[in-house]
């Protein structure tokens, strides 16, 4: 096969640049702090819902479960790697008796159903949210992602990644105090 | 004492490889004979020292001496000494000091073997290889070294990751390194052949075998950690397009890629900067998987330890060799020969699609893994991307892929006219037929995807032994004949039809085990029975007990099938009280009709006890693939033509009426 001498050129130089990109966003990626909060949907009324059960013999999960009480709501799939690393300190949170809500993302319930069953149930009430209708609207982009909703219905804390237990004990715990309490 | 001798050891190899880099650079560019020899001998000399640096580790750990910081962070003295010796490799410092092992034992390999190279070229081999080792010596010594001491000295260590306890372990990450570290002897020759400015098929040949090398390592080591993760982590999955495993699969099947090019190379002399490309690629694949590990800059299960200023380190590691790679293949490619001509469809042109496709595949996986990367970057999101992701995209584009593997070897050099071509496809293309209607008629139309793909298996492990029966004439000459024709076949052949027979295999593993998955959940009492695709599973009884290291409960389960002898299994559960954790250990009966597997989950409070069971119908096949594929690149190796010199190999093989050997 001969080429004209431009492709070959650019053939030639294309790899080393495409690398250069790749290896700045490297860079970039080990200075960033893995946890940064956005801030997008903060503040604005959470969406209304009404989602099928997950466990079987369940009732699923919608506003009504949490209209008027201050909600955390896990965002979750059996199929999501960090959902796994997450997992152990929502079984943790969980035993001390605080309520989780999960939402099982894009995933088929019966797969969502047996991944609680094989690492544990954290969450008091599960919904099947496989159509992805409802994470559309809270505006998630991956799992895992948490959400706390304060009295009014309004998002409050949107944090993206999994829940480390300083996260819970510096900012999550207090924020959920402070809404509790009423403002 | 020991930990000073094993530091002492480290820095003088890194002398060692410092001269071995200006003396196989610097000597092979002067032309002086006495400096390439001593790149030889510094090659080996590194490979020794690091060895006995290495058994001073293993030595470290079999004696418990906590005064060492990694032993006493990740060893205890009531761990069976199989795992202390394990251990050593099961944590960042150890781990790092096996890459620099392999990468050694792979220079020095080329050093004792390759005496028939020319020596200025073998001289740049490794040059370039000892500049990799220098990068990751100084990075052990200056980051990470596993010989530094704690003080106070603990009377205990703090044990050793419970999952990471399992005899998987032992052989799992060694195999991986062995296949990962392996291709950077393709680096090293491909980096060389720029260098000399060689655009001939000399570099292809010597790197060969050792690409071969570590293709079989890799597979093995990916097959066996597919294996260890079906069995240990108890929920019967075999793959979770993990960041970490997704960082073995991309070198993997870019150097299967680079196999296939390396082929073309040296049988017709095409695709010759495309393939020195695909070498610089599957290495810096390699490092970037490396990189991914250590820094911990995707969220995995598998980060074990993870240190920003480490991952920094290995990045420049990684911009050096990758930039610097690239930056010479842009200077130099334009310069080489550009290779024969040939026509789209014959051999070569069914080997350019095979790379296209899997370079393409490897696109996907990449960006599957690194997309989440780019997001956190872009819009400050921390996601992760999961199995719909590869569903959509990777699966789509492996199916033309594992149609092209049948059809490539059934052409010929140069130029097919695809005329019988059919004819030679005929009895696959039966088979394959035959499997789509039985499945798809017997499931009553309901699993028309699952038949295809079980279709597609037996496609691919029917035409691939379809090619022995073409390069034997079975039917065109006499039955002797043919038995004559198959002894005389070059072992490449059998190694080419075990090699695409085994992902034959694992595609039908695969198509089973996902696409007619059963399982179930049940609460059982002691003595209480479940029924399951047709038999019954009964609990009939749980054991406590102890071992060294951990404490376990093990249930009997009786499997019964109308009034035959009924199976057992013996799922567990353990705990490792060092480390306050548990782990699972499923039961799983296997069969090539497919497993039953069976995990033991909690105790509820009435005593009862979790039990999930699931039936995975051909999984077998998914490792028994992998070992096949692995085997035809063991046979491969054997072939005389990986071996020979250039000047004495013919220039061309002499064809046999008309059928090209592999």
């Amino acid at each position: 096969m001969t080429l004209p001498k431009p492709v070959v050129l650019l053939a030639a130089i294309a790899p080393v640049a495409v690398f250069i990109v790749l290896a700045i966003a490297l860079a970039f990626g080990l200075s960033n702090d893995p946890a940064a909060l956005p801030s997008v949907l903060v503040g604005k009324p959470a969406p209304t819902f009404a989602l099928g059960p997950v466990r079987e013999n369940d009732t699923g999960f919608s506003t009504a479960d949490i209209t008027g009480k201050v909600a955390v709501i896990n965002i979750f799939g059996s199929w999501c790697s960090a959902c796994r690393l997450e997992h152990p300190t929502l079984m943790d949170l969980a035993a001390r008796g605080v309520k989780i809500h999960g939402i099982d993302w894009k995933d088929d319930p019966a797969d969502g159903a047996a991944w609680l069953a094989r690492f544990g149930d954290p969450y008091a009430r599960v919904g099947d949210d496989q159509t992805g209708r409802l994470a559309l609207d809270l505006g998630v982009s991956g799992a895992p992602e948490t959400f706390i909703i304060d009295k009014t219905g309004r998002i409050r804390y949107k944090l993206v990644g999994p829940i480390t237990p300083e996260r819970w004990r510096d900012e999550m715990a207090p924020l959920i105090a402070q809404l509790e309490a009423g403002q | 004492m020991i930990a000073e001798v094993g530091r002492f050891c480290l820095i003088l190899a890194l002398i060692i490889t410092s001269v071995q880099v200006v003396a196989g650079l610097w000597g092979a560019r002067r032309q002086n004979a006495q400096l390439m020899t001593i790149t030889t001998s510094a090659a080996v000399a590194q490979f020794i020292f690091i060895a006995l640096a290495f058994a001073l580790l293993v030595w470290l750990f079999v004696v418990s001496d906590f005064s060492v910081m990694v032993v006493a962070a990740n060893s205890a003295t009531i761990k069976p000494m199989f795992y202390k010796i394990t251990s050593t490799w099961g944590n960042h410092e150890g781990s790092m000091l096996l890459w620099v092992l392999i990468l050694a034992f792979f220079g020095a390999a080329i050093g004792m073997f390759g005496r028939n190279m020319p020596a200025p070229f073998k001289a740049r081999v490794l040059g370039v290889q000892g500049l990799i080792s220098l990068g990751f010596l100084a990075f052990i010594i200056f980051t990470s070294s596993p010989f530094a001491r704690l003080f106070p000295v603990p009377v205990e260590g703090a044990g050793f990751n419970p999952l990471l306890q399992d005899p998987g372990l032992a052989a799992h990450p060694p195999l991986l390194y062995l296949g990962y570290v392996g291709f950077s002897t393709a680096f090293s020759f491909a980096i060389a052949a720029l260098i000399e400015g060689r655009s001939d098929t000399v570099w292809v040949r010597y790197a060969r075998p050792w690409i071969i090398i570590a293709w079989i390592c890799l597979t093995i080591g990916i097959t066996l950690g597919s294996l260890w993760a079906y069995y240990e982590l108890g929920w019967g999955g075999w793959w979770f397009w993990d960041p970490v495993e997704n960082a073995s699969l991309m070198p993997w099947l870019l150097g299967t890629a680079l196999v296939h090019s390396a082929l073309v190379v040296e049988r017709r002399f095409a695709l010759v900067r495309w393939t020195i490309l695909l070498g610089i690629l599957t290495f810096s694949m390699s490092l970037l998987g490396t990189f991914v590990v250590r820094s911990g800059i995707l969220t995995s299960v598998h980060a074990f330890a993870v240190d920003p200023a480490r991952g920094a380190f290995i990045l420049v590691l990684l911009v050096l060799a990758t930039g610097g790679g690239l930056a010479l293949y842009a200077i130099r490619s334009p310069v080489l020969g550009a290779g024969r001509v040939f026509s789209l469809v014959s051999r070569e042109g069914s080997l350019v699609l095979n790379n296209i496709l899997l370079v393409t595949v490897t696109g996907t996986v990449f960006l599957g893994t690194f997309y989440p990367l780019l997001i956190d970057l872009l819009t400050e999101d921390k996601i992760s991307v999961g199995a719909p992701f590869y569903a959509m995209t990777f699966v789509p584009m492996a199916a033309p892929l594992l149609l092209v593997m049948v059809i490539g070897p059934m052409l010929s050099w140069r130029r097919d006219s695809g005329q019988g071509l059919l004819g030679r496809l005929a009895p696959a293309l039966f088979v394959g037929f035959t499997v789509l209607v039985l499945v798809a008629a017997g499931t009553h139309g309901a699993k028309v995807i699952a038949a295809l793909w079980l279709a597609m298996a037996a496609w691919i492990v029917v035409g691939s032994l379809m090619i022995l029966v073409r390069r034997t004439r079975v039917g065109q000459v006499s039955l002797p004949e043919s038995l004559t024709l198959l002894k005389a076949l070059p072992p490449a052949t059998f190694g080419l039809v075990l090699a695409h027979a085994g992902i034959g295999m694992l595609v039908a593993g695969l198509a089973g085990g996902a696409l007619f998955k059963q399982e179930g959940v049940a609460m059982l009492g002691a003595g209480q029975s479940v029924p399951f695709i047709g038999r019954t599973l009964t609990l009939t009884g749980v054991q406590p007990g102890r071992e060294a290291n951990y404490e376990f409960v093990r249930g009997r389960i009786e499997i019964r099938r109308g009034a035959g002898k009924p199976g057992l299994l013996f799922p567990e559960r353990r705990f490792y009280p060092e480390r306050q954790s548990d782990t699972t250990e499923a039961g799983v009966r296997v069969t090539p009709l497919g497993n039953l597997y069976v995990a033991l989950g909690d105790q509820a409070e009435d005593g009862r006890w979790t039990i999930r069971y699931y039936s995975h119908p051909l999984a077998v096949w998914i490792w028994l693939g992998g070992g096949v594929m692995a085997l035809g690149g063991g046979v491969a190796l054997f072939d005389r033509r990986n071996w020979l010199t250039p000047e004495r190999q013919p220039a061309r093989e002499v064809q046999t009426s008309g059928s090209a050997p592999a």
